[in-house]
């Protein structure tokens, strides 16, 4: 069973006057069935704690391990990473012109999957995916990210989470953005991935609105760089009627 | 940081027309055109035309201290029913199709020995291109060239650069009425090679010219790719592609003057950058005059900066001294391979290497196709694959 197990991290990023720690030592780990949502006000870290794991170079690890199933995955290039079975589904994905869908897909599965994925059984793959997530066909031959609106962008990027089938999904604020309707297409596709039991999922969101559709097995309260406090489902009841503000540094929680 | 100048996009249509008061293209040049060297001073590299350009990287075709010293390897193959002559400065074909804009189109007008006139007879439907492979083995050359296509009659014409040497040329293409004619001209020097073209294309009533434009080599590209229009009802396509490698400095300067009614014009070109001062200079322009109503034209640049040290130079200018046109637009952009676009797709598993030929075969692909050149379409491709190779 895939486990990813995250040690005492600390990370950095440049500012002005020098680096600024935004991980102070986060622990965590996620097994392949298990869906945890991590919570926490803006600026607390927990986009940080997103983009680390997938290997964004603004980003520089200070101490602490990560493993993916005992493989160091720090030694791991970006697409060492994706090849190895992580997969970061974007807040904001990026426009990539002169690259359509179609190709990118393919592209991205090829690399995946080691090898070509046959036409045939493909194109129905690809069909039948974008169909579930209502997305019109045409969609396909745009260039990728391009002229998207937020939630053609969020479909997407769940699109590529069902082909891609990872080991570890992370879901940086996928929510964010989105109407009732496309919130509910979105979550649907992601129960989808989660049903065959195979991803271990890490549901990054600010909002309790997600966990409606998506039920987490864990909650983790992220503050200051750090997880502040973790439960089970109930702990979304508690934030959902509290707010952040006893995490809060004024509150003290943290310290 | 890559200096990516960026030129917003801007259009003009029917419904908001820029009248220009005078002709800037016109008074913009040091002097007006002329077959004399002489007429034209020596630039000394602030003028408007030579702004982007290196002067002393053009071994002296400009300040007149280049000599014909060198020596041009030609190799033409024509199909059957071309004839191809070489002829006297004097003949009158020479010229016909326009006149020096720069002094070192002028230079090469007044230094050529002998000038070589390639014609298609009337209705006569090509069913092979018509190869000149121009191969420099160093030192300086001057040439002249007359492609003479005889109304309904259709072509491809196919020049292609290769080796070493500094070159200084005009091309004149006279596409008769009626007539089809895709001209190629091809830049694949070695990287210290010094280029330099005029390309005068004078289009017929009711003829389609396509020109082509590939510039890969050479340490100095700069080349004039012109149109005019000889009656009404002529269709001009310019496309070009472009890669610039470190050191590079490689010049597209384009003039399409609509001087009859009812034609079109369509500009794209596109090129790619990459390593330190990689320079792309591109300049469009597009004169639509007072006779020329019913004009329909649009041309476009797009750039793709693939590392930090190069420099692109955009500059569209669209002139309209009439009202009564179909349409009329252009659009300059420079963008960025960045670090965010290879992080995403770095992130869906694809290496990086493969990551930047997926952005630049998609940046390049719908262009290569408009080509209809199978053959220069696959060596572009290839082409394009190996500059990347040597990029990563």
């Amino acid at each position: 069973m895939a486990t990813l197990e995250i040690h005492d991290l600390h990370v950095s990023v440049e500012a002005e006057n020098g680096a600024r720690e935004i991980l102070k030592g986060v622990d965590l780990t996620v097994k392949q069935g298990e869906t945890h949502a991590i919570m926490g006000p803006n600026g607390s870290g927990k986009s940080t704690l997103a983009y680390s794991l997938a290997g964004h170079p603004k980003y520089t690890i200070t101490s602490g391990t990560v493993t993916l199933d005992g493989e160091d995955v720090l030694e791991m290039s970006v697409d060492e990473r994706a090849r190895a079975g992580v997969f970061l589904a974007m807040q904001y994905p990026v426009e990539v012109p002169g690259v359509s869908v179609s190709n990118f897909l393919r592209t991205s599965a090829t690399a995946i999957r080691g090898e070509a994925p046959k036409l045939r059984t493909w194109v129905k793959e690809v069909k039948s995916a974008m169909e579930q997530l209502q997305m019109d066909p045409a969609f396909a031959e745009r260039n990728v990210n391009e002229g998207f609106s937020g939630g053609e962008k969020k479909r997407h990027e769940i699109l590529q989470l069902e082909l891609l089938k990872p080991k570890i999904a992370i879901l940086d604020e996928t929510d964010s953005g989105l109407d009732v309707d496309a919130l509910r297409q979105v979550s649907e596709g992601v129960n989808r991935v989660r049903a065959t039991g195979e991803v271990g999922t890490l549901l990054i969101t600010h909002y309790t609105r997600i966990l409606r559709y998506i039920k987490p097995d864990f909650v983790h309260v992220f503050s200051e760089g750090r997880i502040a406090e973790s439960g089970g489902a109930e702990l979304a009841d508690k934030l959902e009627a509290e707010g952040y503000e006893s995490y809060s540094t004024k509150g003290g929680a943290t310290a | 940081m890559a200096e990516a100048q960026n030129i917003p996009a801007g259009s003009t249509t029917a419904g908001a027309i820029a009248v220009a008061a005078e002709s800037t293209v016109a008074t913009r040049m040091s002097a007006p055109p002329s077959f004399d060297v002489a007429d034209f001073p020596v630039p000394h590299g602030r003028e408007e035309e030579w702004r982007f350009t290196p002067l002393a990287r053009l071994k002296g075709l400009h300040d007149g201290t280049a000599v014909a010293d060198g020596t041009m390897k030609a190799q033409i193959d024509a199909p059957e029913g071309v004839t191809v002559e070489s002829v006297e400065r004097g003949d009158e074909r020479i010229g016909k199709a326009g006149t020096p804009v720069d002094r070192v189109a002028a230079q090469a007008f007044s230094s050529f020995a002998k000038a070589t006139v390639i014609t298609v007879p009337k209705e006569t439907v090509l069913g092979e291109p018509i190869r000149v492979a121009l191969h420099g083995e160093g030192g300086t050359t001057f040439g002249h060239t007359v492609f003479d296509v005889k109304p309904f009659a259709e072509a491809i014409i196919v020049i292609d650069h290769t080796g070493d040497g500094v070159r200084a040329a005009n091309v004149d293409i006279l596409v008769g009425d009626g007539a089809k004619v895709t001209f190629v001209s091809v830049q694949d020097w070695d990287d210290t090679a010094v280029h330099t073209s005029q390309h005068n294309a004078l289009v017929g009533r009711d003829a389609s010219f396509k020109s082509v434009v590939v510039t890969f080599g050479g340490d100095l590209v700069r080349l004039h790719p012109r149109v005019t229009y000889a009656g009404p009802g002529g269709e001009a396509e310019m496309l070009g592609v472009y890669f610039t490698d470190a050191g590079q400095h490689q010049e597209h300067r384009l003039l399409v003057t609509h001087d009859a009614p009812h034609c079109k014009s369509n500009v794209v070109y596109k090129g790619a950058l990459q390593g330190q001062d990689a320079h792309a200079v591109w300049i469009g322009d597009v004169l639509i005059e007072k006779s020329a109503e019913g004009t329909d034209t649009y041309e476009m640049n797009r750039n793709l900066v693939l590392t930090d040290g190069a420099r692109v130079d955009s500059v569209p200018n669209l002139e309209i001294e009439t009202g009564e046109i179909v349409g009329a637009g252009h659009a300059s952009a420079t963008g960025r391979f960045d670090d965010e676009q290879l992080f995403y797709l770095q992130a869906r598993g694809i290496p990086a290497d493969e990551a930047r030929r997926l952005v630049v075969r998609g940046f390049f692909a719908e262009l290569v196709q408009q080509i209809g050149v199978d053959d220069i379409e696959e060596r572009l491709i290839s082409k394009i694959e190996a500059e990347l190779q040597g990029s990563v």
